[in-house]
């Protein structure tokens, strides 16, 4: 049986390009960057033109980007660096928002129990905030404001320049946690007035295990890891250097093919929103047009998320819930609660994420698919009886 | 997917007894939307046995085999032994869950009881009302101990 993978959300497909720029580095070129013979400089050359890729992606100086062992480390050492640099100054008061990332949200957390301030902004209904409700949020003592680029389950795009623009404006370090954009969308750090960016190399095609932190020039950066001088000291141990050649020949096969990738992409999200739109009691899950290229996220009222994707693995389509049931715990997804949706709904979620490999007869067979798993679903389920009797209300209309 | 047992996912894809007993002897209907798990069982007694059982499960994958096999494990036998069926042998009886998914097949569990103690109710049976789980006890209001 076929795969269809809808599920670039969670991790993507490797490049051939990608495992191309990586291979010399698992086999010829094994020299350790900090050393001064000719296998270690052959090695330590590869490090940095890597690093001025990273730097080009982003708008930046190589200076200005440290490599790390993934999204989720980025994230940590970016919110830990603000928030040191702010108790410095007495600042203890951070501004996010509620649906962001747990490698976000459980660093503020802790954060909180060492004596720090948070203020989580309402992402509304749709998934979006405003520059105008963080300008609002800004205290005299915030020494940080850390929103998404992108929503990882709902793709809602946030607008990040403008934010941006705010942060710079009253002199507070933004960070912006990219894990989900960088890749898919072009990003430029100066433009967007982004002090801290955080992003990861499997999202787009690239190895798992890998990442970039970019801080502005003249942020010092907080160790999280101590040991020797590697990434001027910021962040020891011996660089993953085969990871880190396959990030940037990723990233570049990403950022060249960036707008054509997006349309088609875009064209197939389109289309697989509507198809699945015309399943009765459904709701499409953040901003129609402001959201990720390759993102859908819908809820359908009377089923369970863990059965609709069991279900849907079994006709070939792979893809992810937020239900309580998949995620191990009795509350489904963070995000669905933090958009508004109720716990009965949340739990009928499902998100499929596409990628440019992904065709529009794969579309047409999700669309058919995911019809038939939630009549199915809806047809054994005491909920959905009780829906249809009126017995109670539809949620979803 | 590797997450279940072989026997598991036979149940969760060709569920046995699933539907309605429009005329049901007894009726019983435990877990909460919120909770993500709501299992109605419906049964049909005579003398004392279950000549017949239907279940609609609302849930997981586990939710839906264990309501499956629990149907399977008191179809035909006296109330006694029905009432005696524990989650953990419906569990057993799956070649086993995932410790995260015992909370589920909780319900089938449950759901039987209750669907035997509305059978006592109606018929107006005097029975121990001690062996049947309280409801409302559960903090986010369901119907199911976690
Ligand atoms: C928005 C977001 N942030 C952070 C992460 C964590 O990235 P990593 O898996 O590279 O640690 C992810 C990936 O799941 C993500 O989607
Ligand atoms: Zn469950
Ligand atoms: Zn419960």
């Amino acid at each position: 049986m076929r795969h269809i993978y809808a599920d670039n959300a969670a991790t993507t497909k490797m490049s051939q390009a990608a495992i191309r720029g990586m291979l010399p580095y698992l086999d010829g070129i094994y020299g350790n960057p900090s050393s001064l013979h000719s296998t270690g400089q052959a090695a330590k050359e590869a490090l940095e033109s890597a690093r001025a890729v990273m730097a080009r992606g982003l708008g930046c100086d190589p200076r200005e980007i440290t490599f790390t062992s993934g999204g989720s480390e980025a994230d940590n050492q970016a919110i830990r660096t603000a928030a040191w640099l702010g108790a410095k100054k007495g600042k203890k008061h951070i501004v996010s928002t509620a649906f962001e990332h747990h490698a976000v949200l459980h660093t503020l957390e802790a954060l909180e129990k060492e004596g720090f301030a948070v203020t989580l902004l309402d992402v509304h209904g749709d998934g979006l905030i405003t520059a105008e409700e963080v300008a609002a949020a800004i205290r005299p003592d915030t020494c940080l404001v850390t929103v998404m680029y992108a929503n990882n389950e709902v793709g809602t795009v946030e607008p990040i320049a403008e934010i941006g623009a705010v942060c710079r404006e009253k002199g507070v370090l933004f960070h912006t946690d990219a894990v989900q954009a960088a890749g898919h969308l072009a990003i430029d750090v100066e433009k967007e007035h982004i002090d801290l960016l955080s992003l990861s190399a499997h999202k787009f095609h690239g190895p798992k295990g890998v990442g970039v932190l970019y801080a502005r020039k003249g942020i010092p950066l907080q160790n999280l890891i101590y040991g020797g001088a590697q990434e001027r000291g910021k962040r020891a141990g011996t660089e993953n250097l085969p990871a880190i050649m396959g990030m940037a020949a990723a990233f570049e096969e990403a950022l060249a093919g960036m707008d054509e990738r997006a349309a088609h992409v875009t064209a197939l999200r389109d289309k697989l929103i509507d198809g699945l739109g015309q399943i009765p009691h459904s709701l499409l899950n953040g901003h129609r047009t402001q959201r990720l290229p390759g993102n859908v996220s819908f809820c359908f009222e009377g089923i369970e998320g863990e059965s609709l994707l069991l279900l849907l693995d079994d006709k070939g389509v792979e893809a992810s819930s937020g239900s309580a049931c998949t995620s191990g715990s009795l509350d489904p997804s963070h995000v669905l609660l933090a958009l508004g949706r109720p716990h009965e709904i949340a739990h009928g979620s499902l998100r499929l994420s596409l990628s440019h490999e992904n065709t529009q007869e794969e579309v047409d067979h999700i669309i058919r698919s995911v019809t038939e798993v939630v009549e199915y679903l809806r047809g054994i389920s005491p909920v959905w009886r009780d829906l249809q009797s009126g017995k109670q209300n539809f949620v979803i209309q | 997917m590797a997450l279940y047992s072989e026997t598991v996912m036979d149940h969760f894809r060709n569920p046995r007894n699933v539907g309605v007993i429009e005329d049901a002897d007894g009726v019983g209907e435990v877990g909460n939307a919120k909770c993500g798990d709501i299992m109605k069982i419906y049964l049909k007694i005579k003398d004392d046995v279950i000549e017949d059982v239907k279940f609609e499960t609302f849930g997981c994958g586990s939710a839906i085999a264990s309501s499956s096999m629990a149907t399977e494990m008191i179809k035909g036998k006296p109330l006694s032994e029905a009432l005696a069926l524990t989650n953990k042998a419906v569990a057993q009886a799956l070649d086993g869950l995932p410790a995260h998914k015992l909370h589920c097949s909780v319900l089938a569990e449950e759901a039987i009881k209750k669907a035997i103690q509305d059978y006592y109710e109606k018929t107006g049976a005097d029975y121990d009302k001690s062996i049947f789980p309280a409801c409302d006890s559960c903090d986010h209001g369901c119907c199911h101990s976690h």
